[in-house]
């Protein structure tokens, strides 16, 4: 369970994110989401201990965020940014092999290979694993990425906005891969999303976040509601009821 | 053509994309996708085709691409190490005018082993130094000197010569002037880096930008004393403030030793670390490494040694950048621990290969740090096109 109390962090007296107070449940993918600038991924690094807050506190299954060793954090807890920019040029295989550094400090054994190899083909990287990440395209270097952060094998995985610029199809490979490392491998995902339908048709939770405050929280039925959805957005939104599926939210 | 047979694959995974559907049915095979996946990228596919029948294969991480680049490593590290030994004994030896194996020969090699020496613990410091540079401060096109370093080391002998005259600057030497200069580096770096990287402000650019502009400064500040300086003790100054080994007297070696050897000796145990810091500040506290301590106990180290440099032979601007930048190209690898031998040894060959051809081609002593520019440069320019990326 990830527990937020009082989270407070200013930027300027009119821009603030919180208090925020917010328990997360363990299991699932839980969801973030919101307008432009409500604070989801202010929120969610702070969670990953990137950001530091200003006043409360954020515990991780009972670790504090703020006094818990960086290095014991690792192994319960990975942070997955938008934006990965490497000096150094990596493959598929030595990236994902980062992932096992808080168990190892960098010297790999034969386990470690083998949890590697493990999240490689979890996520069909299998054939790429000795490519250079620049030699990938978007989507692939994107699966890398998540593999890197699943290799690590923390209970909690914290994932900022992974379908940006990805296109539906890899968009909607990445969430099942993601489905499936919740369901089968017992994952605590949380996720920023922009588009409120991958929310709804993937995640067990929502978490709508407006003005760096949490608006609401629930199930994808609590929130895919019309009067709900347009509150948060600022648009008018109709939640259409699809036969077998999961309800889409239709906004033009 | 090779999209047909797909097509209707497309269409129906487009049909079953349903949340509950997957959620309920566990079986949806994950093989499906695959072709897809292929036809998303066609530019990919003809590789993934090639690999696919390739299961025996071992699969092991390692520092290197492959078994192939792992073998050229070895091969261009012994090739160095070949060179770094064949110039160090031309450097000893040839030219020598004694016969081999008398009392003199040997007195001239030992007088001359004093610069080969001095030209090692460059190499190190310039070498260790600028890697770590680079990596702790995300850039591939930077070096320590940036920091004010050589402006404070030139600002420090015009002073020396303008306030004391000729015979200061004379007196200005020893081990005592060696360490206060060595000192005065680090503290302006430790202030620097202790003052930016603590504040709220903290920000590794700012210092850079700070360290630069400082740097700035204090170059114009000794150009001002510079043109009040007599001809003769501009002359004398600028021998100092040239980079050359000759500057370097063996009664500094008692204190520049093991500041080399503990800074570089923390620095390549920290190699695993640098390796994770190169992934920047996000992905490496992800991975729980605290990376501002890091960060800051790098640069300590890095700074310590790149003072020593300084103070020792004079500025070196290019050599450590040019050092760094070849290490990274022939290395081949993203890790530390091959990086700095490598880059050592490049350093070192490049310093004795250019003293050797300086005093025994050209017999054009002390020039040598021009040499380093202009070959050096070249040599990086071909690489860098040759490859096309840093």
């Amino acid at each position: 369970m990830i527990t937020l109390t009082a989270v407070k962090k200013s930027y300027s007296d009119e821009v603030a994110i919180g208090p925020i107070d917010l328990e997360i449940p363990q299991g699932g993918i839980t969801a973030l989401v919101g307008p432009n600038g409500a604070g989801k991924s202010t929120m969610l690094t702070m969670v990953g201990r990137l950001l530091g807050m200003d006043q409360g506190a954020i515990e991780v299954a009972g670790m504090d965020v703020a006094s818990t060793k960086s290095r014991d954090l690792a192994k319960v807890l990975s942070i997955l940014r938008q934006e990965n920019h490497f000096i150094t040029r990596l493959t598929v295989r030595q990236l994902v092999g980062f992932g096992r550094f808080p168990y190892c400090q960098g010297r790999l054994t034969a386990a470690d290979e083998e949890i590697i190899s493990r999240y490689i083909d979890f996520l069909d990287l299998g054939d790429l694993e000795d490519r250079y990440l620049d030699q990938l395209s978007g989507g692939q270097r994107q699966r890398a990425y998540v593999a890197m952060v699943l290799c690590q094998d923390t209970e909690y995985v914290l994932l900022d906005e992974p379908l940006n610029n990805l296109d539906i199809a890899h968009s909607v490979r990445m969430m099942r891969h993601l489905k499936r490392a919740a369901d089968e491998l017992g994952r605590t995902i949380i996720i920023v999303l922009h588009d409120i339908n991958f929310a709804a048709a993937y995640s067990d939770y929502i978490c709508a976040v407006k003005n760096g405050r949490i608006a609401r929280f629930g199930s994808p039925h609590e929130i895919m509601r019309d009067d709900v959805l347009s509150e948060i957005f600022n648009t008018e939104i109709t939640v259409v009821e699809t036969p077998g599926r999961r309800p889409v939210a239709v906004y033009f | 053509m090779t999209f047909t047979p797909n097509r209707p694959r497309t269409v129906r995974l487009t049909i079953d994309e349903d949340a509950y559907a997957l959620v309920a049915d566990e079986t949806v095979p994950e093989v499906q996708f695959s072709p897809t996946e292929s036809l998303q990228e066609p530019t990919t596919s003809p590789q993934v085709a090639a690999a696919t029948p390739a299961p025996a294969k071992e699969r092991r991480s390692g520092s290197f691409h492959t078994r192939g680049s792992r073998r050229r490593y070895w091969i261009i590290l012994s090739v160095l190490l070949a060179l770094a030994v064949l110039f160090s004994a031309g450097l000893l030896a040839y030219g020598n005018p004694m016969e081999f194996g008398t009392d003199g020969f040997w007195l001239i090699a030992e007088r001359r082993a004093n610069s080969v020496f001095v030209m090692l613990l460059v190499a190190v410091a310039q070498a260790m130094s600028t890697v770590a540079f680079q990596t702790v401060t995300h850039n591939r096109i930077i070096t320590p000197s940036i920091m004010g370093f050589e402006a404070l080391y030139r600002a420090v002998q015009t002073t020396t010569v303008y306030l004391f005259g000729l015979g200061g600057l004379i007196a200005f030497s020893g081990i005592g002037a060696f360490g206060l200069q060595t000192a005065v580096m680090v503290g302006l770096s430790l202030a620097l880096f202790g003052w930016l990287l603590s504040g709220k402000y903290a920000n590794l650019q700012i210092m850079l930008l700070v360290g630069i502009i400082i740097g700035g400064g204090l170059s114009s500040v000794s150009s001002f004393m510079q043109r009040l300086l007599t001809p003769s003790e501009f002359d004398v100054l600028a021998a100092r403030t040239f980079g050359s080994v000759n500057n370097a007297d063996p009664s500094y070696f008692p204190l520049a030793v093991p500041i080399v050897l503990v800074a570089g000796g923390l620095l390549w145990l920290r190699s695993r670390e640098l390796n994770t810091i190169a992934l920047g500040r996000e992905a490496c506290t992800n991975l729980g490494v605290n990376h501002k301590r890091n960060v800051v106990i790098v640069l300590i180290l890095a700074s310590s040694l790149i003072a020593v440099s300084t103070a020792l032979v004079g500025p070196m601007t290019f050599l450590g950048f040019l050092v760094a930048t070849l290490a990274y190209q022939l290395a081949d690898t993203y890790d530390h621990r091959y990086v700095f031998p490598m880059a050592i040894l490049v350093g070192y060959v490049v310093l004795t290969g250019a003293y050797f051809v300086m005093n025994h081609v050209f017999y054009a002593q002390g020039v040598v740090s021009i040499v380093i520019e202009l070959v050096g440069g070249s040599v990086f320019l071909f690489v860098i096109l040759r490859k096309g990326r840093l």
